[in-house]
């Protein structure tokens, strides 16, 4: 089986220690050869995924360790992100909707764009609650889209 | 999250002195956003050109420094970096918002 290249980094699930491994670890892909097309849409999903086990999987629990595991091949970027915080509700993957923009100001959405970019950026996304532990799964195909 | 501003006639530039604007950072920022722009023009242009990196915590927070403006003033973003410029697309505010690629062709924009 194919391995590709690995790069893993774990840290603890809060915003300031997200928001630098974030940055770490795109850096890190990038330097591993991650094409530079595909570097910012990695960044952002991962930002948001990252984001979602930090503001909701973690709620009203000790933040514990995140973990992300990225396998680099020639043609494709597997990320899987685990974390032993609160299962997604119902198990589910959100459909990510952006959420009407409204017709006035005060109706203008602050938030709900996170799933909504992960489904935008990513070929695939798989889930998995298993002995306590989500497993998140974004594969990312660099195929060229119109 | 250190933001400056000056003010031109009938517009207040707030510019960002930071390279990124997300989750840690997007209460901090609609805070100062909000301190920033008090009492200041009808027209603000918020100069982006130094962030590389926004997510959507970043950009709620931009939508929401928006509204605290009220509606006898706008907020227009100048200096969008591709990235950044992409996820003000797929979210669709860039319907919502007038972007500028460089701050001088914000200013030199009617302001209407």
């Amino acid at each position: 089986m194919q391995t590709g290249k690995c790069l893993d980094l774990s840290f603890l699930a809060t915003q300031s220690k997200a928001s630098a491994g974030v940055a770490r670890i795109s850096q890190d892909l990038e330097a591993q050869g991650l094409p530079a097309p595909w570097a910012g849409d990695v960044k952002i999903a991962l930002a948001e995924a990252i984001n979602n086990v930090v503001e909701h999987a973690y709620a009203g629990l000790t933040p514990a360790e995140v973990e992300i595991r990225c396998q680099l091949h020639k043609t494709w970027l597997d990320v899987l992100i685990t974390d032993t915080g609160n299962p997604l509700p119902g198990l589910c993957i959100p459909d990510g909707i952006l959420a009407p923009l409204g017709s006035t100001l005060s109706e203008l959405p602050e938030g709900g764009f996170g799933w909504f970019l992960i489904h935008e950026l990513t070929s695939e996304i798989r889930y998995e609650r298993s002995n306590g532990r989500n497993r998140l799964s974004l594969r990312f195909d660099f195929v060229q889209t119109v | 999250m250190a933001l400056t501003s000056t003010t031109n006639d009938a517009t207040q530039i707030i510019k960002v002195h930071c390279d990124r604007i997300d989750a840690a950072m997007a209460i901090q920022f609609k805070e100062n956003m909000r301190g920033e722009a008090e009492g200041g023009a009808p027209r603000v242009v918020l100069d982006l050109t130094n962030v590389e990196f926004i997510d959507s915590s970043g950009l709620g927070a931009i939508v929401a420094s928006m509204k605290q403006l009220g509606s006898d003033r706008r907020l227009d973003l100048a200096g969008l970096q591709p990235f950044v410029e992409k996820v003000f697309r797929l979210t669709r505010m860039d319907t919502v918002f007038k972007l500028y690629p460089t701050l001088d062709d914000a200013l030199s924009a009617a302001t209407d």
